[in-house]
């Protein structure tokens, strides 16, 4: 006998090793409850992570353009319009009006990381006999490879823009026969053309980036698509990502320019995350309710074939405060012990999915993270879980009369 | 009076009152218990002889009447009070010795310390050995409960309702489901204990050759003391 326990805590576990297999059974059962669980939380939280890491890394978490440009009615004299009904006009490619000012007033905004101009438009490579559409971005690499990493794309070649470089998508290459060191001509809607050499090609995982994607000087894209000095785009990275909505309107506010943050512009991600939270809140939910029925059903029958022991324990002395103690220590450690066997489980499989479930390439599906807050967490819950299941069944220990009780 | 251990006063005791099935089972009950004394509670069966003991162990509580234990009228004291009470002054012995199988005969000792103290101690321990010897069953005091014969288990359950040194033993049927042999034997420990310790027993028993080796007789006829 331990010196060092109370005598509730000598009755409850040894209550438990004496009823062996029954004590073996619940255990199992909620150890497979919390493996789930541990299992799920955590796929979910690497699979979300590795989303958001992958949106984050090739895309700007705010971008700023143009407002969109209006056609006012035309009028004749005060309230009185020659025509109403007006017709949306076409969206020329403009420059963000006084951009440099609005960068500089970007840079000392609180919360801000990163900022960096681009010039965006669409294009025709051309080589040889072959010619495809392309999306430009003319980019200044210093401050733009700190919000989206190009360097980390680049399968050949190397990521260096000079006037007459271009970067371009792995697909691209392939489409036009072209690799690094090969000329290409840039063609713009104006008609001016630019010989641009291959310096390196990227994959960004998407079949369809990757055959439109190029970039090039910033100087470049602008003589190339005719604003001279303008930028279409003022892209920016954020401390907190989550935080880039609120920061993005309080920018639009105070600006004449558009701020889409990266939480608008990818809505049905962020839909998707939340359907996922919430079945997986609902899953875990419902298999703690199981775990819960499953400890108080044991119990109950528990305090059924201890009667006797209840009643003895009782003619000896012991108050009922005693006898509720025993059992929810025993709801308790059930809780307890199940949650250890259930995080090493959970921690287990994950493990074991994370090194046999590949993606195509051979990388990683999810990253393994594996945050201790998750266990201690799931191991404080499933032993609350047990206290709170083994309420009703030690109430009803601790009612037995004592007379009955020994009877039986 | 100072030596008096348990008293009762017209102790009545009914069940399913105010319904058709109201049925009373113990009609006016006086007995007096002195130190020292060992008393056989005799009867037919279905008499209230077990009723009247749950009473006196303070596990059940008489519709009417009052009860004294150690002078101390029991009818006003809440649950928790006779709780302590119990555990202070009156030792079991059940029939069936209730051992719990769970805790080895030395822990089956040690329980009424245990959950007195809360915390078990070299002291409880020491305690539980010299009543364990005392017993005669030293040897097995490791032994599981219900690995032991039923004379054994029967010495285990004497042993450890002296564990707190009570005033008052309380013995249904002690006996009842051993052996002649094995019976006296029991029966004669427990003689030896009231003898040496001054515990007042009270036995309920069907064995008259037992029950007239005791100090009085008290039989008990529908309810009601008849000798």
């Amino acid at each position: 006998m331990n010196f060092w326990l109370p005598f509730e805590w000598i009755a409850a576990v040894r209550f438990l090793r004496e009823g062996r297999m029954q004590t073996l059974f619940i255990i199992s059962g909620i150890a497979i409850g919390v493996g789930v669980i541990v299992f799920m939380s955590a796929l979910l939280t690497g699979l979300e992570a590795n989303f958001i890491k992958r949106v984050l890394t090739s895309q700007a978490q705010i971008e700023l353009i143009p407002p969109d440009q209006i056609a006012r009615p035309l009028r004749n004299g005060p309230g009185v319009f020659e025509n109403a009904i007006v017709q949306r006009p076409s969206q020329r490619v403009i420059s963000i009006d006084q951009w440099p000012k609005i960068r500089d007033r970007m840079f000392a905004t609180p919360g801000v990381t990163g900022v960096s101009p681009t010039m965006a438009g669409s294009a025709l490579a051309v080589r040889g006999a072959a010619s495809r559409s392309i999306s430009l971005s003319g980019i200044e690499p210093g401050t733009y490879f700190k919000i989206i990493r190009i360097p980390d794309y680049i399968v050949a070649g190397q990521a260096r823009l000079t006037n007459d470089d271009i970067i371009i998508g792995i697909e691209l290459a392939k489409d036009l026969g072209a690799t690094v060191g090969d000329k290409l001509n840039i063609q713009a809607a104006s008609g001016t053309v630019m010989a641009l050499t291959v310096t390196g090609l990227i994959d960004l995982g998407s079949k369809g980036a990757n055959q439109r994607t190029t970039y090039v000087a910033l100087r470049t894209a602008q003589s190339l698509l005719g604003i001279v000095g303008g930028v279409t785009t003022i892209e920016m990275t954020v401390q907190n990502i989550y935080d880039a909505e609120t920061l993005a309107e309080q920018i639009q506010a105070s600006n004449y320019v558009e701020a889409d943050s990266w939480i608008a512009t990818n809505a049905q991600f962020f839909t998707a995350v939340r359907a996922q939270e919430t079945s997986n809140t609902m899953i875990r939910l419902f298999v703690a309710l199981s775990v819960a029925f499953g400890i108080a059903a044991v119990l109950v029958v528990s305090v059924i074939q201890r009667s006797k022991d209840i009643g003895i324990l009782r003619s000896m002395g012991a108050s009922r405060g005693q006898v509720l103690r025993i059992f929810l220590l025993q709801g308790g450690l059930l809780g307890f012990a199940g949650a250890l066997v259930g995080s090493a489980l959970g921690m287990v499989g994950l493990v074991y999915w994370h090194s046999a479930i590949r993606q195509a390439d051979g990388t990683e599906l999810f990253p393994l993270i594996l945050e201790p807050a998750l266990f201690v967490i799931t191991i404080i819950l499933a032993t609350f879980t047990g206290l709170l299941a083994a309420t009703a069944p030690a109430v009803r220990a601790a009612r037995l009369n004592p007379v009955e009780a020994i009877r039986g | 009076m100072a030596d008096e251990v348990l008293r009762l006063e017209k102790v009545r005791k009914a069940y399913n009152i105010g319904m058709p099935s109201h049925t009373e089972v113990l009609h006016g009950i006086d007995l007096k218990l002195e130190r020292g004394q060992f008393l056989a509670l005799t009867g037919p069966s279905g008499s209230g002889k077990s009723t009247l003991l749950n009473i006196i162990g303070l596990l059940d509580q008489p519709t009417s009447g009052r009860l004294f234990i150690k002078g101390q009228d029991t009818s006003a004291l809440g649950d928790a009070a006779i709780t302590l009470l119990r555990g202070h002054t009156i030792g079991f012995v059940f029939q069936d010795h209730h051992l719990i199988s769970a805790f080895t005969a030395l822990e089956n000792v040690m329980m009424p310390l245990l959950v007195d103290r809360g915390f078990p101690n070299a002291q409880i321990e020491s305690r539980a050995n010299d009543l364990m010897a005392q017993v005669g069953l030293e040897n097995v005091a490791g032994n599981r409960a219900t690995n032991m014969s039923g004379g054994q288990q029967q010495r285990v359950a004497i042993a450890r309702s002296l564990a707190m040194n009570p005033d008052l033993v309380l013995a249904d049927e002690p006996t009842g489901n051993l052996d002649t042999k094995s019976a006296d034997s029991v029966f004669e420990l427990m003689r030896e204990v009231n003898r040496e310790s001054g515990t007042s027993f009270l036995m309920v028993t069907h064995n008259l050759d037992l029950a007239k080796r005791c100090d009085r007789i008290i039989e008990v006829v529908d309810g009601k003391i008849a000798s």
